[in-house]
């Protein structure tokens, strides 16, 4: 078998007094599906932040492909190929749809400071051609292709969750993480998300997937973690996690 | 023909929709920066001291003023990676002090006596000339990668280096840039009063820079430029209030910035005017 895409291993991060990650072992097999849940404060999301090196680790190691990462800066992390959407939206307020593609593509395009000077005037440079149009192939594929010129924050809820989704998408990511992409959405939009990370897992994306919707955690993912209180508790294929004991205790509360 | 007169007010307001874009290029990367007076005073000085001491040609003494508020914006970048708002600000202002204290206490600058006898050598056409060139810049950035990266940083860099942008880079090829036009326009500054003293680059010089663009509004680069020509030009036309200048002035802004909060050209009068350059024409 091949080394796995992520694997962290001892992975703690404290906040002050409050351990919110302690020794946290976990791997990630590529190609596939990986549920996290857990309840609120279980260290899901400082998980994301960890390994995308938004935060750096108390102790741990984080490996991606075999080579360690853990000391490298979130921006070198995003061009090696692990790329994430947030709990809390956060596009790019000042910027349309498409221009918030075009910055998800900034690690897989050129052009400096003085390139605006150069190249014919009055005309886009070939580079900022292509990346208009891989921009909207990517809007096309979650459907916002005819929003590409509105305001980001002027879209509806569900659309900004796909439109994270297509800005990460857009790094060209070997390694998804969606930090509940459901969140916020009704039933028809729940069911419209599944198919498009279905669709995205496809395309060779192994995507790791924080969610409290169990129906989507049930239906997409080969694999489910469960954390609690920053440590592991249960890990499997959804079904045996969901009747494991130390699951339901650590949701509904010990009697 | 315009007047010796018009010509002159016309060459401080160019200079100081200069000065209002050095202003806006890091601010746009949301590095808000109170020592653009000092970047001046490094490019007039540097300048004016080429010709004057070393009878450099004025080209050469233009770029020279660019290049040292280039590179000095870059080791002022460096603090910057590390503050944010208001402590930036206070920061840069502390750097264009320090700036000024430096030329008061340099014999070989003039000292506080300030720096005479430089040859008359920018002319409107110069001015002008750079104008263009930062139009074309300008206009070209915001729907560019850089530019994008800009808008990114100043909307939420935790996000941005999330999506894969360098922003310590970004934050010191914003400084730097900024201080190569503030550089520039130092270096036609001193050409065209032939006396260059520490004072005529302190806080004053600073603050009306960073007014000019926040009055016009952060949101384009076309705010910096509305606001620096009209807040330059007009106490030109308010001669006749004479005593009241001032006041008067004061006041304008103050109710100005009442109505118009996010300064003269917000996001709705840009795109009722088609002003965001490609980003318009991708809608049309």
């Amino acid at each position: 078998m091949s080394a796995p895409l992520l694997a962290v291993d001892g992975l703690s991060r404290s906040f002050g007094k409050l351990v919110v990650l302690s020794k946290l072992d976990l791997t990630v097999e590529a190609g596939g599906i990986h549920a996290i849940i857990g309840p609120n404060g279980a260290g899901k999301t400082t998980f994301f932040n960890l390994v995308t090196g938004a935060l750096s680790a108390d102790a741990g190691d984080i490996r991606f492909g075999g080579s360690e990462i853990g000391d490298l800066p979130a921006y070198r992390r995003t061009a090696l190929g692990i790329c994430r959407t947030f709990q809390n939206i956060r596009l790019f307020g000042s910027m349309t749809v498409l221009e918030n593609v075009l910055l998800g593509l900034h690690c897989r395009t050129h052009g400096g400071l003085l390139s605006p000077l150069l190249g014919v005037p009055f005309r886009r440079s070939s580079a900022e051609a292509r990346a208009r149009a891989r921009a909207e192939e990517i809007l096309k594929l979650v459907g916002l292709a005819a929003r590409a010129h509105q305001p980001a924050i002027e879209l509806p809820y569900g659309e900004q969750r796909r439109l994270e989704i297509a800005r990460a998408l857009a790094s060209a990511p070997k390694l998804l993480l969606l930090d509940e992409p459901s969140a916020g959405m009704n039933t028809q939009e729940t069911l419209e998300l599944e198919t498009l990370i279905a669709q995205v897992n496809r395309r060779g994306v192994t995507i790791v997937l924080i969610e409290h919707k169990m129906s989507l955690v049930m239906k997409l993912s080969q694999v489910v973690t469960v954390l609690n209180f920053g440590q592991k508790i249960a890990e499997g294929p959804p079904a045996a996690v969901q009747r494991d004991p130390r699951v339901i205790e650590a949701y509904l509360g010990a009697e | 023909m315009l007047s010796d007169h018009t010509v002159s007010i016309l060459i401080f307001a160019g200079i100081d929709v200069i000065m209002a874009l050095s202003f806006y290029l890091p601010a746009s990367a949301g590095q808000l920066s109170a020592g653009q007076g000092g970047f001046m005073a490094l490019g007039a000085y540097t300048a004016a001291y080429l010709t004057v001491q070393h009878g450099a040609p004025f080209p050469l003494a233009l770029a020279a003023g660019g290049l040292v508020g280039g590179l000095v914006g870059l080791a002022v970048g460096f603090p910057a990676l590390r503050l944010r708002g208001l402590y930036l600000v206070l920061v840069t202002f502390g750097f264009g002090e320090m700036v000024r204290v430096l030329f008061l206490n340099a014999p070989a600058f003039g000292g506080p006596g300030g720096f005479a006898g430089i040859p008359p050598a920018t002319t409107i056409w110069h001015v002008l000339g750079l104008l263009i060139v930062l139009v074309y810049f300008f206009t070209r950035l915001s729907g560019s990668r850089m530019g994008r990266a800009f808008a990114a940083l100043r909307d939420d860099e935790a996000a941005a280096e999330a999506m894969g942008v360098n922003s310590t880079y970004v934050k010191l090829a914003a400084f730097a840039a900024g201080g190569v036009i503030a550089g520039l326009g130092g270096a036609l500054y001193a050409h065209y009063t032939l006396f260059i003293d520490p004072e005529a680059f302190g806080v004053g010089r600073s603050l009306f820079v960073m007014l000019y663009a926040v009055f016009g509004g952060l949101a384009s680069f076309w705010g910096a430029v509305a606001g620096a020509a009209i807040l330059s030009v007009l106490p030109e036309l308010l001669r006749w209030v004479k005593d009241w200048r001032e006041i008067f002035y004061g006041l304008l802004v103050l109710s100005t910035m009442l109505v118009r909060p996010q300064g003269l050209l917000d996001q709705t009068l840009l795109a009722r005017l088609s002003l965001r350059g490609e980003r318009a024409a991708a809608r049309g």
